[in-house]
């Protein structure tokens, strides 16, 4: 929120510099977002006088002779057209810095410094300035929006500063407003908390209005929907002179930003920013039956509002009525039907306060954000709804622009905005800060505060201002001490009282941890992606429609359709962070995320989805091939103290014959596999990827398996080397079960050699395995292994037509 | 007899000389001469019984010293040929070596995930559990329950991705102190890391951040203890010289509510481009839980009252490392995720 210090000066005296200011402000809860310099481009103009104005034939250019009192005289070029002898103008001497405009001479093009220039061949010493040259608007000074010279009042003393004059030596703080204090939403709230940091007086602005006792007959008004506007005040001006607003309110909007529009407007705006609270003005001459009704909408209602848009409306929307159709989006913005015209002769004020969450709706439902709807959403108190109609009607008697009536309506639901009483102990406050707040101090921060407080004993009673709705309870009072206290006072200590706790991983984060550790170990990267992803995803992934992955969950107002679903697999994400390596010229690597994917029981959600947690391997380039993702595949299970067995399976997003399924005693938990070309391609891959993914929350089950000791065998193992002949279906894992079937002592199985060619019938292969044979309780005799080789031999011939290769 | 010896020993030398070239060379000479069965020195012990008894000892006597003499000169010769043939092997095996390692790639955690993992050891040491958040909450657990009812302004100050009208992703991790305190009695120390959601996308925010909460719900806990504590964590994290700095703000879930700021960790305080010139960077809120959440989880606020806190892992892990984008940590570029390392 944008607070003038000129203004804030209004209401309170402040002695200190803008910056010390600054600082108070962030002590005490009010963050300083900018500390706007008004004038800060702005330097060296000063008043000139020109004592001598002689026309450059054949231009429009004057040469002029400035007095700049104590800065000396200069010959200075002038083109505007108003520019005479005898004038004070701001002249900006050799070194000043000013705003440059385009050859328009209104819109700003940056600063320019002035320097020594020669027009025409005379001499130029500097320049005299138009109102747009010094950032000044006609709001700010009258005649600064003339398209010429400025031109300073006969008195202004020759050779001073002109910022001060113009209003420029003002600062803007844009201060940001916490949602717990609604009630500092404006400068007068503001001006509140300053008043209490500084221990200075609140200058109340003035309230009071007389009314002429006039009554505007047969007028009614009526609140439909009192749980959505509970107090809802309305008054009748007439005689309404329509005019210019002063120039005192139309500078302090032009300092915010707020365009002066009219006398009226401007006092319903100007009551906005002061106290907080929005405001409206209907032209009573637009509304008709003599009646303002506050509803609900009808079904389909319609109304234009101000800015001539037209919304359609529903029952959920509030507004304001005469007897006959809709005037007003309540809290939001008026309609174009009863809007303030130069015509306008009689008025009715409208302040009200309305339910915070129903202009929150209406407003985004709508998507129509103003700053009467921004104030509501955050909350307006009815403190402020009684006074602010006392204040624009004092304005209305202030500046002669119509007459007050006795016509006053305030419906109400019998709120108080008188202070309430609260009772809090002074003990249990000192037990939030853990630090004894000296009762003096208790009760000068209170008072500084309006709280009007009291000590009796351990009891601190306070006398609770309306609009202070946070105030509930001791720990908002030991918030209210601190922060005027000070929080440098909170001194560090280490929880005297508390009892010791044990701490750490559980054994689910400690696996977790060590399996990230172990894949770092084997030189993948942890990644983190997204939990949601694009639709478009499942289709990067080749699903069929009634793949189960597609059956994912919807974010209802998603940033955009890319990250509008919840992941129900990982494997996108990896595919996109390979596609950007490959991209940035990352020609190989390997990657992994320990991720969340999330299966919906019901769609639409009806209860917590299942957030399964997921392992997704991504390698790539280099000397990476299937067998490497295995090799990942076993280090994850070695570190589980699990054994994982692999079966050929399909994806459709992987290579039809180099995918397996990954099972862990007898379930199924993954699977791992080369990426499918028709995937690779148009991502634009420069080399293979493999891709595994591991369902951890099916493994879990095994977390709390250890690392066991098996003493080691006295005896010494003896090893055999088979080369076998067979078919070309069978398959490495099908030789190795029989091979373990048949004898108990085969301790390692380890394949080194496959061949297929000459040597060997064209439809067989030849594999070559090593198989360790570890003894028992005894040593082997002399022949036993043989033995068992020779059992083994004859289950593969038996079981698998496999032949030892001669 | 003698000259026997001397021509046997004189033969040694010079096939010592002239053969024995290598090891197995010498091993052969060796062999010639003192091979228990067919070796020179070998057979003239056989030899002893032809010879006349008078002189026998004599001659065993010289036989021995001469093989004494024979395996002394061999194994002097092994032990040079051994040494030769070594440096010769060294010298085949020279290489350059300043010649490119062979790499041995170690990977590393995420960014964030280091920063977690660093967070909890402080905290663990100082006995807090780590209880891990949902990604999607409903309602009540993200908002009502802490103290943010439906009409609160508060949820406008977190853009929230709903699901469906009650369920939602968790913009804050905060709903870990409703779950906790729902089924746990104080003592209660967690630290709950986790991901949230919010609807902003631009260089600084992204629509899915990391948090980390802290909780602890005992007797007599305040707001000194809160400053302790994270005085101790910003030590820890940042160096021993730090300090933090409370100042206020507002959480509906806590009161009072501070922002804390930790003095700049680059220059000391003094001012720099990293704290824009202040002294302090803002890292995390926290405050006293609100009363109404203790409640709300059917604990006694006469008997127990709590601490929390909360902070951005994204913030706290860019700060450290001077890096600008946060849209970083999610792109997986190896170029990235190879330089940020911790440990």
């Amino acid at each position: 929120m944008l607070v003038p210090l000129s203004w804030l000066k209004e209401y309170v005296e402040i002695d200190i510099t803008p910056q010390e200011l600054e600082k108070k402000l962030f002590s005490c809860g009010f963050e300083v977002e900018e500390l706007i310099e008004v004038g800060k481009d702005v330097n060296g103009v000063v008043v000139g006088l020109v004592e001598e104005c002689d026309p450059i034939p054949e231009t429009h250019l004057h040469v002029c002779k400035v007095n700049a009192g104590s800065h000396g005289s200069f010959q200075i070029c002038c083109g505007a057209d108003n520019v005479k002898a005898g004038g004070k103008f701001p002249v900006a001497l050799v070194g000043a810095s000013v705003y440059m405009t385009a050859k328009d001479h209104k819109t700003v093009e940056g600063t320019m410094t002035i320097k020594k220039g020669k027009l025409r061949g005379y001499d130029s010493e500097g320049m005299l300035c138009s109102g747009v040259e010094l950032g000044v608007s006609e709001n700010m000074f009258p005649g600064a929006g003339y398209n010429g010279l400025l031109v300073l009042p006969e008195d202004a003393e020759i050779g001073a500063d002109v910022k001060p004059m113009l209003g420029l030596d003002d600062w803007i703080f844009d201060v940001s407003i916490t949602a717990n204090r609604p009630d500092c939403q404006s400068i007068l709230g503001i001006a509140r908390e300053v008043a209490a940091a500084l221990g200075k007086e609140l200058k109340m602005p003035s309230l009071d209005y007389h009314t002429t006792g006039f009554e505007k007959k047969d007028f009614h008004v009526s609140v439909d929907a009192q749980d959505l506007c509970p107090r809802y005040i309305a008054h009748y001006v007439y005689d309404v002179k329509i005019g210019e607003s002063p120039l005192w309110m139309k500078r302090r909007l032009a300092l915010v930003g707020q365009d002066a529009i009219s006398n009226i407007v401007d006092i319903t705006n100007y009551v906005m920013l002061e106290m907080g609270q929005p405001m409206h003005a209907f032209d009573c001459d637009y509304l008709e039956g003599n009646a303002i009704q506050v509803r609900r909408a009808g079904e389909d209602e319609k109304i234009v509002t101000l800015d001539s848009q037209e919304y359609t409306l529903n029952s959920n929307n509030l507004v304001i009525c005469d007897g006959v159709k809709p005037v007003a989006l309540a809290g939001v913005m008026g309609g174009l039907n009863s809007e303030i015209r130069d015509t306008t002769n009689e008025v009715m004020f409208e302040s009200a306060k309305f339910a915070r969450d129903n202009i929150r709706k209406t407003s985004r439902s709508l998507g129509k954000r103003t700053d009467a709807s921004a104030k509501y959403e955050k909350g307006v108190d009815e403190y402020s709804t009684v006074n602010a109609m006392k204040r624009a009607l004092h304005l209305i008697e202030e500046l002669g622009c119509g007459k007050v009536s006795a016509t006053h309506v305030d419906i109400n639901t019998g709120n108080s905005i008188d202070p309430r009483e609260m009772k809090v102990s002074i003990c249990r406050v000192n037990d939030v800060l853990g630090i004894e707040v000296p009762e003096n101090e208790i009760l000068r921060i209170m008072k500084n505060l309006q709280f009007a407080p009291s000590i009796t004993g351990d009891e601190l009673t306070l006398q609770v201002p309306a609009y202070r709705e946070d105030m509930e309870d001791y720990p908002d009072v030991a918030e209210e001490v601190i922060r005027m206290y000070g929080y440098d006072h909170v001194v560090p200590t280490f929880m005297p009282e508390a009892k010791v706790t044990m701490g750490g991983l559980n054994r689910k984060q400690k696996k977790e941890l060590k399996l990230k550790k172990t894949l770092c170990s084997i030189g993948a990267y942890e990644c983190i992606h997204y939990s949601f992803f694009s639709p478009s995803d499942l289709d990067l992934l080749r699903l069929p429609e009634d793949a189960p992955e597609r059956r994912a969950i919807r974010i209802l107002n998603p940033i955009n359709e890319e990250l509008s679903l919840m992941r129900t697999t990982l494997a996108p994400s990896m595919l996109n962070a390979i596609a950007r390596n490959y991209k940035k010229g990352n020609s190989e690597g390997r990657l992994f995320e320990l991720g969340k994917k999330f299966i919906p029981e019901e769609l639409p959600l009806t209860d917590y989805p299942d957030e399964r947690d997921t392992l997704c391997v991504g390698i790539f380039g280099g000397k990476e091939s299937f067998f490497t993702m295995k090799g990942i595949a076993e280090k994850v299970a070695e570190t589980l103290f699990l054994s994982f067995d692999y079966q050929p399976s399909s994806r459709p997003w992987l290579h039809p014959y180099q995918t397996a399924a990954i099972t862990c005693e007898g379930v199924e938990m993954g699977y791992l596999g080369k990426v499918a070309y028709e995937v690779a391609e148009p991502l634009d891959f420069r080399g293979d990827a493999y891709l595994m993914e591991i369902d951890m929350k099916l493994l879990s089950q095994w977390y709390d398996r250890k690392a066991s000791f098996t003493p080691l065998s006295k005896f010494p193992e003896e090893s055999r080397d088979l080369s076998l002949v067979m078919n070309k279906e069978i398959s490495c894992g099908q030789v190795e079960k029989v091979i373990k079937n048949a004898c108990a002592y085969v301790n390692d199985i380890r394949l080194f050699d496959v061949y297929e060619g000459e040597q060997i019938p064209a439809d067989k292969k030849s594999m070559a395995f090593s198989i360790a044979f570890r003894p028992k309780e005894q040593a082997f005799e002399a022949d036993s292994v043989d033995k068992y080789v020779n059992k083994i031999l004859k289950n593969l011939k038996n079981q698998l037509d496999i032949e030892l290769r001669s | 007899m003698n000259d026997r010896f001397e021509s046997i020993k004189q033969e040694i030398l010079e096939g010592m000389e002239q053969r024995a070239q290598s090891r197995a060379a010498a091993f052969e000479l060796r062999k010639q001469f003192l091979d228990s069965k067919t070796g020179k020195i070998g057979q003239m012990m056989k030899e002893m019984k032809n010879i006349a008894p008078e002189e026998r000892a004599n001659f065993g006597k010289g036989v021995n010293e001469l093989k004494e003499w024979a395996q002394q000169k061999f194994t002097e010769l092994d032990e040079k040929m051994k040494e030769k043939e070594l440096t010769l092997r060294y010298e085949m095996e020279k290489i350059d070596v300043t010649m490119p390692a062979e790499v041995m790639e170690t990977g590393k955690l995420h960014p964030i995930t280091q920063m977690r993992n660093q967070l909890i050891d402080v905290f663990a040491g100082m006995g807090f559990e780590v209880f891990e958040n949902r990604e999607i909450e409903n309602d009540y657990y993200n908002f009502t329950a802490l103290n943010t009812p439906k009409d609160h302004p508060a949820r406008d100050m977190q853009d929230t991705f709903y699901l469906s009208p009650e369920f939602l992703l968790a913009t804050q991790t905060s709903a870990a102190q409703i779950h906790t305190m729902e089924s746990k009695k104080p003592p209660i120390k967690i630290l709950s890391p986790g991901k949230v959601f919010r609807s902003d996308d631009d260089a600084t925010h992204s629509p899915m951040f990391h948090q980390m909460e802290g909780l602890v719900v005992d007797k007599k806990i305040t707001l000194c203890d809160l400053k302790g504590m994270l005085d101790m964590f910003v030590q820890k994290i940042y160096g021993e010289g730090t300090t933090t700095r409370l100042r206020p703000s507002y959480f509906p879930f806590t009161e009072p509510s501070v922002e804390v700021d930790v003095s700049c960790f680059e220059c000391g305080g003094k001012g720099c481009k990293l704290c824009k010139g202040t002294g302090w960077i803002e890292i995390l809120g926290a405050g006293i839980v609100n009363k109404k959440v203790l409640e709300n989880c059917g604990i006694d606020s006469n008997e127990y009252s709590g601490l929390a806190f909360g902070i951005g892992l994204e913030r706290a892990t860019m700060l450290k490392y001077g890096i600008n984008n946060i849209k970083m940590f999610y792109e997986s570029d190896l170029r990235v995720l190879k330089q940020i390392d911790d440990n």
